[in-house]
């Protein structure tokens, strides 16, 4: 069993964003046992602290929270979308995960974002242009990968689209015309067009209804299986941890206060806040 | 008594003082070094309101010595309001002889064309430019821009050619087709016509770029790699006239103005108006020379 | 050989939301289970029997003791173990059947069925080994390709089955897997398991069915609130 251990895709080792000017007793007056994450001596504000995990090629893991509990903050940290303020991440496509993608320069984070991550964010807005036709849209992560035939990239996205169940026809429309779920469907698309090996899913079904989130969940289990792509789900919706992820952090106040495999969380939630979550729901 | 000659005049020579025209030279002087790079600069107030030829004025103004002879256009034409007007304030500025002769000219000053003549080593070629920012189009943020452009980031560029692409079925940009220069910048090349596009690659001359409204000024340096934007399979191309001809010298080799005659009939005549009057008077010309132009039979 | 060897497995559940009430579901089990053998849980409704096979599959963690498992890999402790490595045993080493079929949505009973292979195999050949299964434990064709989670108790337990030993585990735990099925059905269940006993699988089985733990237990343990009785300790 020694082996598993280098088997990582992505490790993540205590990634911390504070907004404002923290001292050294930031941390300390912070987190889960204080209930706040804004410090009461400086009132900076610790969006996450101390974040640490492994993930597996082909794991989907689920960061599971309260709004504001910095679930989000994580994967916007490991997209570059945020400067991290502190903490370390190894990809291991990326100069063979001996160094830090943090501390990578922005060509280096570029090539990163285009070839190895894909990112679904919950408003189609911060992952589509809308200035642009859908297949524009992923034309540009194609563009990105350095593919300038425009045969090609018409076959390729048309392939997407209809992968994510987006009539090919509305290729050339703009996302604007689109409703929720298939704009969502759209963003899935371009988030896979190079194939990355990681995908990051920003609560992706929040304020679709019922039927719609269904299908795009679908979609996403489907891609997940067909593909095997690692995935980080954040969701405070314990039902889509269920259905899509193998393990979970639980978050709280920016930090993790609990982790384990997603049947255990939610069967034998071990802190009190997880413990709250789940009775909260079932 | 003694005559004080330097006050005799109301003005500095070349109406800029020195340290300005200086700080403009050095700035020029960077962008000679970065081709294709916008470098931002003073520009200083003008008798004329900004977007209206102050950033080639300036250049034009800081680089000119007394033995220049120079030459403005304005949409290929000697004659236009704005290039005249633009000339006699040089002139009464410098004292420098004018000319329309484009072969003549050492300094040639030009708001959305190229000369139909070829360009040499010993000339300067000035542009008016409205909008140096091609990415202004896909991103309207200074910021953002100016770090797309650090880091060679085009894809929004190479959408925008796309999407062009996918909804008229060509790369519809009738002036300023992107161009980028020395394999590195992404430049906008002023609203020049995509006939012209290729002559600013691995010319004799010094192509300058001033925007003064937007402050930035860029240079294409001699014999520099310019190449417009092009898909593997969707190509750039120029103007095509379709055998359409000029009405005065029959020449269909050159960039065509469409004219309506008293008569109501549409005619075409060669935009250059010096390159004009030299064909119609049988006067020797020497074109540029390029791969698109070579397709057309003149 | 020992598969399994537990050692003083407690578990208490520690319930904050009650004011941190503790509730005391398994006191110091200890046995152990050889390769190939069937072992019959027995117990009262509440005397922990699937608290227990869940501690086993780490669904809860264990308060305290260890669950020593002999995978391919070697000796693992169970309540100690990474996560990834278990999730990497439950791939391919110990499965779960539990006694509620808890299906993701809208997949069809096939999909259900081989998912565990789906994931790392050729899906066409996954796909005709649980078609296999289905035919064996006598699933009609129409209901196949239909939604599991709109299927009847009966129908739904033998998807269950079908599922849990599809990937030919070492160890299986398996809660009430004869309950709800007609007797045909049962002894096909029953007939089944024998048959993976015989590749050398160690079976826990929790049962209330005499029949069921007749047939098919080498030994039964008897849980009584939450401890073993003598007389399970003693056999």
């Amino acid at each position: 069993m020694s082996g598993i251990k280098d088997n990582w895709l992505l490790k993540v080792r205590n990634l911390t964003k504070i907004y404002g000017e923290p001292n050294e007793n930031t941390l300390k007056l912070t987190g889960p046992s204080c209930n706040s994450n804004i410090c009461p001596e400086t009132e900076s504000i610790v969006a996450c602290a101390d974040v640490s995990f492994d993930l597996f090629p082909g794991e989907v893991l689920g960061i599971v929270g309260e709004s504001g509990s910095g679930k989000s903050t994580v994967v916007k940290l490991l997209y570059f979308d945020m400067e991290a303020s502190g903490g370390a991440a190894w990809l291991k496509p990326f100069s063979n995960g001996h160094s830090n993608m943090l501390d990578a320069s922005n060509q280096q984070k570029r090539f990163i974002r285009n070839h190895l991550m894909g990112m679904v964010y919950q408003n189609p807005r911060d992952g589509l242009n809308f200035r642009f036709s859908s297949g524009g849209n992923i034309a540009e992560k194609l563009i990105m990968a350095g593919n300038l035939h425009v045969g090609n990239i018409r076959d390729r996205a048309s392939g997407l689209l209809d992968k994510t169940e987006v009539p090919v026809r509305r290729m050339d429309d703009r996302p604007s015309s689109f409703s929720g779920g298939m704009q969502q469907r759209v963003q899935i698309a371009k988030a896979i067009a190079n194939n990355p090996p990681l995908l990051f899913l920003d609560e992706v079904t929040t304020g679709l209804d019922v039927s719609v989130q269904a299908k795009v969940l679908d979609l996403i289990r489907e891609l997940q299986q067909e593909l095997g792509i690692a995935m980080i789900v954040v969701s405070h919706d314990l039902s889509v941890i269920r259905m899509l992820t193998d393990r979970t952090l639980v978050m709280k106040n920016g930090r993790v206060v609990e982790s384990g495999l997603t049947d255990q969380i939610l069967q034998d939630p071990q802190h009190e806040y997880s413990q709250l979550l789940v009775s909260s729901l079932l | 008594m003694i005559e004080n000659k330097k006050y005799s005049n109301k003005y500095n020579f070349a109406f800029i003082d020195e340290s300005t025209k200086k700080e403009i030279r050095r700035k020029l002087l960077k962008a000679v070094a970065i081709p294709g790079y916008q470098v931002p600069y003073s520009s200083p107030e003008m008798p004329i309101s900004r977007g209206w030829g102050t950033g080639g004025l300036h250049v034009s103004l800081a680089l000119i010595g007394r033995d220049d002879i120079f030459k403005i256009i304005d949409q290929g034409s000697d004659a236009s309001v704005n290039a005249c007007n633009l000339r006699e304030f040089v002139q009464m500025m410098t004292h420098c002889k004018v000319t329309f002769d484009t072969t003549e000219a050492t300094l040639i000053q030009s708001r959305h064309r190229i000369t139909e003549e070829v360009l040499k080593a010993n000339q300067l070629f000035v542009f008016q430019v409205p909008q140096p920012e091609p990415l202004r189009g896909v991103e309207r943020y200074e910021n953002k821009t100016r770090q797309m452009h650090g880091e060679a980031d085009y894809a929004k560029m190479w959408v925008s050619l796309y999407e062009s692409f996918v909804r008229y079925g060509d790369i519809m940009l009738g002036a300023g087709y992107p161009v980028k220069v020395n394999d590195r910048y992404i430049m906008a090349p002023s609203p020049i016509p995509r006939w012209d596009v290729p002559n600013l690659n691995q010319s004799e001359a010094l192509f300058l770029f001033g925007a003064g409204r937007e402050k930035r000024l860029y240079v294409v340096p001699p014999h520099t790699k310019v190449e417009p934007l092009e898909f593997e399979d969707v190509k750039f191309d120029i103007e095509r006239f379709l055998g359409k001809s000029c009405y005065r010298t029959g020449s269909g080799k050159a960039f065509l103005d469409e004219l309506f005659l008293d008569d109501g009939s549409k005619q075409f005549v060669v935009n250059d108006s010096n390159y004009l009057d030299k064909l119609a008077a049988g006067n020797p010309v020497r074109q540029h020379v390029n791969k698109y132009l070579n397709t057309i039979q003149s | 050989m020992n598969i399994l060897e537990i050692n003083n497995l407690s578990k208490v559940f520690r319930l904050h939301i009650l004011h941190g009430k503790k509730i005391e579901a398994l006191k110091n089990i200890q046995f152990s289970v050889q390769e190939g053998e069937i072992i019959g849980l027995t117990g009262k409704s509440g005397s922990g029997k699937s608290s227990l096979m869940k501690c086993l599959y780490r669904t809860y963690l264990a308060s305290s003791g260890e669950i020593l498992f002999s995978s391919r890999a070697g000796k693992i402790d169970l309540v100690r173990a990474d996560d990834h490595a278990i999730i990497a045993l439950r791939k391919t080493e110990i499965t779960y059947c539990s006694q509620f079929l808890s299906v993701i949505p809208r997949v069809t009973a096939v999909d259900v069925v081989c998912e565990s292979l789906l994931r790392t195999g050729n899906k066409e050949e996954a796909r005709a080994k649980a078609r296999g299964m289905l035919e064996m434990l006598g699933l009609p064709t129409e209901l196949w390709d239909a939604f599991p989670v709109t299927f009847s108790g009966g129908e739904q337990q033998r998807i269950n089955v079908a599922r849990a030993i599809i990937g030919d585990p070492r160890l299986l735990l398996i809660d009430e897997p004869t309950a709800s099925l007609d007797q045909k059905t049962k002894d096909t269940v029953i007939d089944m398991i024998l048959e993976l006993k015989k590749k050398g699988t160690s079976v826990i089985c929790i049962s209330h069915d005499e029949y069921t733990l007749e047939r098919l237990t080498d030994r039964r343990l008897d849980l009584r609130f939450g401890e073993l009785t003598e007389a399970a300790m003693v056999s």
